[in-house]
């Protein structure tokens, strides 16, 4: 993937900075009102800290005690605005370097016939600008008129010019990007600030954020965790009273924070902004979370062959003689034909005929006449000192070669065949009458494209490529890929009716597209790449736009789905595992006094049960913090399946959840008896 | 001890090994397919069918399915209302029971309907012949066939793919009854009657004692109550001392019977679901994640009881035999922890000693068994509140694995975690809010002992009679710890009330869980699908029961049980 400049380290002390001002800006009780659990914890810290101020006055209780866990209480709450101010920020970052991509520009509009120069913010829906060498591109818009070399390094971060034409499947602009050569008359499509790059910042930087659907329903678990361990310290007290051993209430609020699921609670906005940030990382924009975490339900990838599973081009790697003529001549041949032919299969015909010893010769010094290749004839070639050599497709050659009196040798028929079964592309060669041999075209797999299906499929993915080449071709070249499925001869109505029926039996399918005609598949698909080059009504059409169109970037944006989930559930289970180890420390100190024979459930053997009850709720604080690296990053992922995955979790966060603050909160209470604090 | 501890081996390995063709049989069953029994018992079905009007054919969506459950549940709460409220004067009365008082019958008949079986009244002198066959027989076999049938529709809303259609409620009634209870109730009944369990119309019997006082012993038709008390679930026995009356429970065969009753068709549920399902696989995880929890349960209750009762020991008692006292010598220490932690898991409430006079630790299982509820639990409903958790596992596995959760390939959504999330705060709700008013009002009140009468023990052992109360009522098990005078306005209309809600709450949020889930398709299954038939996922479940269990009751497990062990050192 290309250098990006977007990167930005976790601690950025910018971000850092902003961010601790922001977590306490959102101590508002109007933003906490959006995670219930939180908002228990501010509403706790404020009971505690009223409580030790009338401590303090009264001179009753233990001010030092109830001061430290009012103080750890704030901190929690703190830690977590922290976590998802930093989040944010960001998000807010990388909006910034997408603004300044937006410095107000002038645009020429053409009105009737004459051309006015206007802001480009007065530019609406329908109006027709024209864009010349050196201007900034005043919106987002289709170009209807010219062809022009384009810099869109401000969005994608690549440096390489792209083209953009009219009609076809190039002809969508972006609003910030820089003209190079030529001229463009543009019909702009959006209004301001409802542009492609609008839409982009607000999305970063968490404006628009509304919750997925799996973020509400993991709120509604965490509502009921919290309401449960709401009731079991609420009963706590009769309970107790009972017992004869009534509980100072700041020691039940720490008992409930420390119970309630505060660390994925704190966390859960942080995870989600942050999952976005690493798809825009990736230099991908998603119109939605909800699209994210569409992208890590993906069953069935539906890929494009050309550009995604092969090299873009076809390369000859091998002459095929006719019976009676030798490779050298062959070779020979096929190199004079393609000497003026610029394309890519051109080009690799003249690289292979190299190894044959024959060199690139100068036609200057000929006669030669090229003629190029129609679409009538199907032949390209050239005449050179009277001899006329052509090559192009097999029949084409045939009847060309039959024309003159000629014939195909039978063999050569069978060759072509027999190529086309491996899923190349003969192209025959023939001189006059002569039909000289075949240069076998291949389709170029990818390097490791093989193990990322490979990966795929251990994951549960099925890959199905997507070619207009013939099934035999098609065939082959996904047995050498290693994609499980294949549609050849594909027309957009085919593929619209497999992403049908794979979701007819329950699939979630992904693809990309560029083209006009992928619209309909791009929006019928579960998760919808566009790319960047391709036309605008691809990119409405989907739900992502890969800035740097690369198709392959799929496979990416299916594992940032996953990893934003695994993240999520790893920190749910991380933080229900937690409870058990605060139980042990918080249970024995509370009854101790009036119960004295639970002295042996004190199994971390803690000073005092001041000291155990602040390192729980201290363990509690401190958690937060430390997983906000994680959860901002996402937890470490490998393409395995499932099995294999959960029970990689459930050991690091399930089972390591239950032990870690045993450990943590013994290792804080030794601290906190140090330095006389309890 | 040794021998003890064979014994309770043989009695869960032979439930074990027979629940395996049962469940098949009950697969059968409600899938109307063939059954060995159909030439006998078809007939029946289909003339209770052609008697009662209902369309076989007709299948019910979760909301018919769930309104036919309420509706036949309320007709028949205020018919035996009526009938143990004017038992007087109902026929079959040869002893002259009067009518039960209206806070004791609200509190039976709510019992009785949910399957709970906990009895504030003693049944030989509270109940007439007429009230023990038509109102508690009756029930016995009707609320069993309830939950089984709700189970049922809920398996089939798992299976759904793309369909709303349940079932039928009565049909499904009907063919528990009539094709699975019936007869294995007839089978048990038999054997009991066999060890020398009563079945009779004739009044109480009177006998001249040694001693040359009149002693008036009584009796009924006692074998056929029992065998579906203990079938079904219900627990609520014949009379007040349950299966350790020598006429419900006279032998260690019969023990061994009864045993074997309490557990087949909960454990034979699981089954069942995997044969519903064709997920073979699954119900082996499931069955195995709860017996991961069953036995070493049955272990340490088996391993407490018999190590006997130090307070007792230090009194100069034998504990050689285990801590004996409230136990039955025919059984011994060993089947009768077996018993307890069986009946209580599975949300029977029969009792074959008084739980009252366990070891702390040793009663603290009875006490997580309802706690849990979960563990094959009650016939039907086990599984249905082993769905909410199994929905918390899937979800929060769901998303470790990097996926939107599933549940057998189906979306579990906002919506169905809502439906989950009433059920798995109904439970911890309807037993610690109720304890901590009991224990409010104990403790606020002017010398409880006898202004309220309720605790014979206070300190820790009365909270745990408390406590024991309001669990059994929310697990609809029934059993009591006694030591309680529960026959209280208070208790009787408070228990009834969390008898009632913890009955349907649990019972219509899976359903209408199941029924959302029907609707949605089914993905199919991939390497990257969590797999619910998985070891891992086993493990995750029984993680998920445990810890939640823990962190629900861990304060009044210390508070009640524990505490009064740690005290026993002090003494």
């Amino acid at each position: 993937m290309a250098e990006h400049a977007r990167r930005i380290s976790i601690w950025d002390p910018h971000i850092v900075r902003q961010a601790v001002i922001d977590s306490v800006r959102k101590l508002d009780p109007r933003v906490q009102f959006r995670n219930p659990v939180m908002l228990i914890v501010e509403v706790g810290s404020l009971v505690t800290s009223v409580i030790w101020v009338q401590e303090l006055i009264g001179g009753t209780g233990s001010p030092l005690f109830t001061g430290q866990v009012a103080a750890w209480l704030w901190f929690t709450v703190l830690f977590a605005n922290f976590a998802e101010a930093m989040a944010e920020g960001r998000g807010k970052a990388q909006a910034a370097a997408l603004r300044k991509t937006r410095a107000e520009t002038l645009a020429l509009r053409l009105r009737e016939g004459s051309e006015e120069t206007v802001p480009a913010s007065a530019l609406r829906a329908g109006d027709v600008v024209r864009v010349v060498a050196g201007q900034i591109i005043p919106g987002d818009g289709e170009a209807i008129e010219g062809v022009a070399t384009v810099d869109e390094s401000a969005i994608t971060g690549e440096s390489a010019p792209v083209i953009r034409e009219s009609g076809g499947d190039r002809s969508a602009v972006t609003g910030g990007t820089r003209v190079l050569s030529d001229s463009l008359v543009v019909r702009i499509t959006a209004n301001p600030g409802s542009t492609f790059l609008d839409r982009m910042i607000a999305l970063v930087e968490g404006a628009v954020r509304q919750k997925t659907p799996n973020e509400i329903a993991l709120g509604i678990l965490l509502a009921v965790l919290t309401l449960v361990f709401l009731l079991v310290v609420v009963t706590l007290q009769p309970l107790a009273l009972y017992s004869g051993a009534a509980v100072p209430v700041p020691v039940l609020i720490a008992l409930l924070v420390c119970l309630i699921p505060t660390t994925i609670g704190a966390l859960i906005s942080a995870i989600g902004i942050a999952g976005m940030d690493r798809l825009v990382q990736h230099n991908v924009l998603a119109t939605s979370g909800r699209a994210v975490e569409a992208a890590g339900d993906v069953d069935t990838l539906l890929l494009d062959k050309t550009g995604t599973i092969t090299l873009g081009n076809r390369q000859a790697v091998a002459f095929v003689p006719a019976p009676g003529v030798t490779v050298q001549t062959l070779a020979d041949a096929a190199q004079l034909s393609s000497l003026a032919d610029e394309t890519p299969e051109g080009r690799s015909i003249v690289v292979l005929a190299k190894q044959f010893g024959i060199r690139a010769r100068e036609l200057a010094a000929h006669q030669a006449q090229l003629v190029p290749f129609s679409a009538q004839t199907r032949m390209s070639g050239i005449t050179i000192d009277g001899r006329e050599i052509r090559k192009g497709a097999v029949d084409a050659i045939a009847r060309a070669v039959e024309g003159r009196g000629g014939i195909l040798p039978h063999e050569v028929r069978a060759q072509a065949d027999q190529i086309a079964r491996q899923g190349g592309t003969p192209l025959a060669v023939a001189e006059s009458a002569r039909v000289l041999g075949l240069v076998h075209l291949k389709d170029i797999v990818k390097g490791g494209i093989r193990e990322r299906f490979a990966q795929l499929r251990a994951m549960g993915i099925k890959t199905v490529m997507i070619t207009g080449d013939n099934p035999l071709t098609a065939a082959s070249i996904a047995a050498e890929a290693g994609v499980d499925d294949f549609m050849a001869q594909a027309t957009p109505e085919d593929k619209l009716k497999l992403i049908r029926r794979e979701q007819a039996n329950g699939r979630m399918v992904a693809m990309t597209g560029d083209g006009t005609n992928d619209a309909p598949a791009l929006a019928q698909a579960d998760v919808g790449v566009a790319m960047n080059t391709g036309t605008s009504a691809a990119k409405e059409a989907g739900n992502m736009v890969d800035l740097d169109s690369n198709p392959t970037k799929l496979l990416e944006v299916v594992e940032i789905g996953k990893q934003l989930l695994m993240t999520r559930g790893a920190l749910t289970t991380f933080s229900i595992a937690n409870d058990v180890a605060k139980y042990f420390a918080i249970i024995p100190a509370m009854f101790i006094l009036a119960l004295p024979q639970l002295a042996p459930l004190n199994v971390m053997g803690l000073a005092t049960p001041q000291s155990a009850i602040l390192s729980a709720v201290i363990f509690n604080a401190v958690i937060i913090i430390a997983l906000i690296p994680l959860a901002l990053r996402g937890i470490a992922y490998r393409p395995l399946g499932a099995a294999a995955i959960l029970r990689r979790n459930m050991l690091i966060y399930g089972v390591g959840g239950v032990v870690l603050p045993f450990v943590g909160i013994k290792a804080i209470d030794v601290v906190l008896v140090a330095l006389s604090l309890a | 001890m040794l021998t003890e501890s064979f014994a309770v081996a043989f009695t869960i390995l032979l439930t074990i090994a027979t629940s395996l063709p049962l469940g098949r049989y009950m697969a059968r069953v409600f899938q109307g397919e063939r059954t060995f029994l159909d030439p006998l018992l078809l007939p029946l079905e289909r003339l209770v069918l052609r008697l009662t009007g209902i369309d076989p054919a007709e299948s019910q969506d979760w909301k018919h399915y769930a309104r036919s459950l309420l509706v036949s549940n309320v007709v028949m709460w205020l018919c035996i209302f009526a009938v143990v409220s004017l038992q007087k004067w109902l026929p079959l009365n040869p002893d002259g029971i009067g009518n039960l008082e209206p806070t004791l019958a609200f509190n039976t008949v709510s019992s009785f309907t949910t399957n709970t079986n906990l009895q504030h009244y003693s049944g030989e002198t509270g109940l007439s012949y007429f009230s023990q066959l038509f109102a508690i027989t009756f029930l016995q076999f009707v609320t069993a066939a309830t939950g089984i049938a709700a189970c049922v529709a809920i398996i089939r809303g798992l299976g759904g793919d793309r369909q709303s259609q349940l079932g039928n409620f009565y049909v499904d009634v009907t063919r528990a009854t009539v094709r699975l209870l019936l007869p294995l109730a007839i089978v048990v009944g038999a054997l009991l009657v066999w060890q020398g369990t009563p079945m009779t119309f004739e009044g109480a019997a009177k006998a001249t004692t040694l001693e040359g006082t009149e002693q008036v012993i009584a009796r009924g038709v006692v074998a056929a109550e029992v065998a579906i008390k203990q079938l079904g679930t219900n627990g609520g026995g014949y009379f007040g001392p349950n299966s350790s009356h020598p006429y419900e429970n006279p032998t260690p065969l019969s023990n061994l019977v009864q045993t074997w009753s309490i557990a087949v068709i909960p454990m034979a549920m699981i089954w069942t679901l995997g044969a519903m399902l064709r997920r073979q696989r699954l119900a082996v995880v499931l069955f195995a994640t709860m017996l991961a929890i069953y036995l070493p349960m049955v272990g340490f209750a088996v391993a407490q009881e018999g190590a006997g009762n130090p307070a007792i020991a230090r009194l100069g008692a034998d504990q050689s035999t285990g801590s004996m006292e409230g136990k039955e010598v025919r059984f011994g220490a060993g089947l009768s922890a077996l018993w307890g932690v069986t009946t209580t898991v599975t949300s029977n409430g029969s009792v074959n000693s008084m739980h009252d006079s366990w070891t702390p630790l040793g009663g603290l299982m009875p006490l997580v068994g309802m706690w849990l509820n979960n563990i094959f639990g009650g016939v039907g409903v086990g599984f249905v509140n082993m769905l909410v958790f199994i929905v918390v596992a899937v979800f929060v596995a769901g998303m470790m694995i990097g996926r939107t959760p599933e549940l057998l390939g189906k979306k579990v959504e906002a919506k169905e975690m809502k439906l989950a999330s009433l059920a798995l705060l109904w439970h911890p709700l309807a037993i610690l809010v109720p304890t901590a008013i009991a224990c409010h009002v104990w403790a606020t009140t002017p010398d409880p002992g006898t202004a309220l009468g309720w605790l014979e023990n206070p300190g820790p052992h009365g909270f745990t009679e408390m406590l024991y109360e309001w669990s059994s009522a929310a697990a609809n098990n029934g059993s009591g710890f006694e030591g309680l005078g529960d026959n209280t306005p208070f208790w009787n209309i408070g228990t009834g009330l969390a008898m009632l809600f913890s009955r349907y709450i649990p019972i219509l949020a899976p359903l209408a869980l199941a029924g959302f889930l029907a609707r949605k398709p089914t993905a199919p299954e991939t390497a990257g699908s969590l797999r619910a038939d998985s070891a891992t996922f086993g493990f995750t479940l029984w993680a998920v029961v445990v810890v939640l269990g823990l962190l629900m009751f861990l304060p009044v497990a210390v508070l009640g049980p524990i505490a009064e062990h740690l005290a026993l050192g002090s003494f």
